[in-house]
């Protein structure tokens, strides 16, 4: 590992950061992840690509997004200010637009018809329906079935956009489950289908693809902050699934030394393997977070001693998964990044503190970022600033929540 | 030579097509996966692969998925899977081939395994050669036989840089697509077989949908060996812990292989 992939964060060709990353998939899965990453590279170096992808970022999508100053928030906190990206007033309510419609991009470049996709808490589905819808593409979406239960509303929208929504009964039937039934899919129907992968997981190229796609938010909010206060913000805070919405934030700041980021895990409702989805979190005997394979990609993941792939647990749907997107891995071991865990009542205690303080309802996903905050802006003084992601809106889970609350 | 090397040979020898069928251990329990074994070879299989069941079997259709839930819910671990394989060493000689998704191999350790195996090759699903070269070395260098799979979308190219890692015999996957029995056979099967002939003399196993004896022999006409997976571990699944289940697996065993009448 030369000194200048840790200062950048790139992966090498073959899509390794150190150890993490790679390909670790069946020999059929060879030739169209090497198809799809000569059609990334060739459109990476495209004016035309970027150019197209930019117009539908900010005409279809509302790009660029506000980064909002909290001011009750940072009042609460009585510490630094904190600032907000509004990733959640993007069409279709979060940051997984600006992944599918560049992936969109690809699919078409590439000319298959036929798209899918898995998601956890419905938004990567709704994203993916909605671009294939915009472009005239067949979708399938696979969902587990805990998952279509506790995110009803985003199955109902995915329908309504025109998709298949194919409910995953295997497994702990959540994200993990909706993956693997994407990837027999792909490999059985290689040849015309594409998959639009949700996150910066899987093998490569997807977490530099889709890493690429989602800094975006990282550049717009280097910018507003800059011109906001005329200085870059001592820290910058995101909830984390696989890793999407962190590492699009994250990315154009790595060399910032001075910035410290921060990934927000799931903590759920215990410290045992199975109540929480804290991949960075080693555990007791009975198992923890372990560098291993799952999915495609070498990073840490939740297991048992023996390598099987533990079960996890969190109150939000988008970030119950047993592994996490590799260049997180590889910013945690070189200590650049930070990660932390918020449990599902601190959760919910943010969805409902961002709700009263600032008026806007946040995914519960997003939601786990917004205690840890106060907690870091708390530390710091007035006149510096921090930026949380708000990675998306919460409408979906507001029926999950009340529910909770008649209980 | 390695053992899965001569017992090509022999093969060759005979002018005989290999079989080589596929259970999962502890499936449905490891005493009846031992007996399995012993029965396997002596219905006739040249080289038998055992299943190392995971929790993600992301390469595996329903059957093998199935077969894994089942052995997991006995708690069925890789240190199992290989207490199995020295027990029945005693009883049979036929060359076993270790088949396993990655990550229960890694957290294993490559030392490990090589050191106390009693496998004769590993397969492991999800590591293609690119990702394995430390642990090819380690396998190699213990005298263990890695074995590659290819298939019908691997490059030529791709096919002479796995012929030169792989060692034992190439494992030609039939088609795109997942474990599971098939009614057809399609053509991709043969064609990828005169491909990898055009690229290296290790022999060439074919699997993946291969359920009846018409196929077994279809693949004996082009390739040097028939594996089955699901076909038998759907027998299994369907005997469900009756009495003389080994018996009849052993039966259905000795109908694929059987010659034609
Ligand atoms: C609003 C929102 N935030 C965050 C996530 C977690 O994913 P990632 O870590 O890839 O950003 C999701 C996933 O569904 C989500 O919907």
């Amino acid at each position: 590992m030369k000194e200048s992939q840790i200062k950048t964060s790139e992966p090498d060709e073959h899509g390794h950061w150190g150890k993490f990353g790679g390909r670790y998939v069946p020999e059929t899965l060879v030739a169209p992840l090497e198809e799809l990453t000569n059609e990334f590279t060739r459109a990476r170096h495209d004016n035309n690509f970027w150019r197209e992808l930019n117009l539908l970022l900010r005409d279809y999508a509302g790009r660029p997004t506000p980064l909002f100053h909290a001011q009750r928030l940072s009042t609460h906190a009585g510490g630094a200010q904190i600032y907000l990206k509004r990733e959640d007033l993007l069409h279709t309510g979060a940051h997984k637009i600006n992944n599918a419609l560049g992936q969109a991009l690809l699919a078409r470049r590439m000319g298959k018809q036929r798209v899918i996709a898995e998601t956890g808490a419905g938004q990567h589905g709704v994203a993916t329906a909605t671009v294939c819808a915009l472009f005239g593409l067949r979708c399938v979406i696979y969902m587990g079935a805990e998952d279509v239960r506790r995110q009803s509303l985003n199955v109902f929208r995915m329908r309504l956009l025109g998709a298949d929504v194919i409910t995953v009964d295997a497994g702990t039937r959540t994200l993990k489950d909706a993956i693997n039934e994407a990837l027999r899919d792909w490999v059985t129907n290689v040849h015309d289908t594409y998959y639009l992968l949700g996150s910066a997981l899987g093998p490569h190229p997807y977490p530099l693809m889709v890493r690429d796609f989602q800094s975006v938010i990282g550049r717009e909010a280097r910018e507003q902050i800059l011109s906001a206060t005329g200085k870059l913000p001592r820290a910058l805070i995101a909830c984390v699934g696989g890793g999407s919405n962190a590492i699009g934030l994250f990315h154009p700041f790595i060399a910032d030394e001075a910035v410290r980021l921060i990934g927000v895990e799931a903590g759920g409702c215990g410290d045992s393997l199975g109540k929480h989805a804290a991949r960075f979190h080693s555990g007791e005997k009975s198992g923890g977070g372990r560098v291993g394979v799952l999915q495609g990609t070498m990073s840490y993941v939740l297991q048992d001693p023996n390598g099987q792939i533990a079960t996890t647990h969190s109150i939000s749907a988008g970030l119950d998964y047993s592994a996490i997107g590799p260049e997180h891995a590889f910013l945690h071991d070189n200590g650049r990044a930070e990660y932390i865990r918020s449990s599902d009542a601190e959760a919910l205690e943010g969805f409902r503190l961002c709700a009263k303080l600032e008026g806007i309802i946040p995914a519960l996903e997003t939601a786990h970022a917004i205690m840890p905050a106060i907690r870091v802006a708390r530390e710091l003084p007035r006149d510096d600033a921090i930026i949380v992601n708000l990675s998306g809106r919460g409408d979906k889970d507001v029926q999950l929540v009340a529910d909770l609350q008649t209980r | 030579m390695s053992r899965i090397g001569e017992t090509f040979a022999s093969l060759k020898r005979l002018g005989r097509g290999g079989f080589i069928p596929f259970v999962v251990a502890g499936d449905p329990d490891l005493a009846t996966t031992e007996r399995l074994l012993i029965e396997l070879a002596a219905a006739g299989a040249n080289i038998i692969e055992l299943g190392v069941p995971f929790s993600d079997p992301v390469a595996d259709g329903k059957v093998i998925q199935r077969a894994s839930e089942r052995a997991l819910r006995n708690g069925v671990t890789l240190r199992d899977a290989l207490s199995c394989v020295s027990h029945i060493k005693l009883h049979i000689d036929v060359p076993i081939v270790l088949f396993s998704y990655f990550n229960p191999l890694l957290q294993f350790g490559e030392e490990q395994l090589a050191g106390k195996a009693g496998v004769d090759a590993v397969l492991v699903t999800d590591l293609i050669p690119e990702e394995a070269e430390w642990w090819t070395q380690t396998l190699l260098g213990q005298g263990l036989d890695p074995i590659f799979l290819v298939a019908p979308t691997t490059s030529d190219e791709r096919l002479a840089y796995i012929a030169q890692q792989a060692r034992g015999f190439i494992y030609a996957v039939s088609r795109a697509g997942v474990t599971g029995a098939r009614d057809q056979m399609t053509r991709d099967a043969e064609a990828l077989v005169k491909r990898v002939r055009a690229v290296s003399d290790l022999p060439v196993a074919v699997g993946f949908g291969i359920s009846t004896p018409e196929q077994v022999r279809l693949v004996w006409r082009f390739a040097d060996a028939a594996v089955v997976g699901s076909a038998i571990v759907r027998e299994i699944e369907t005997l469900d812990n009756s009495p003389d289940l080994v018996k009849r697996v052993g039966e259905f065993a000795r109908s694929l292989v059987a010659p034609a009448s």
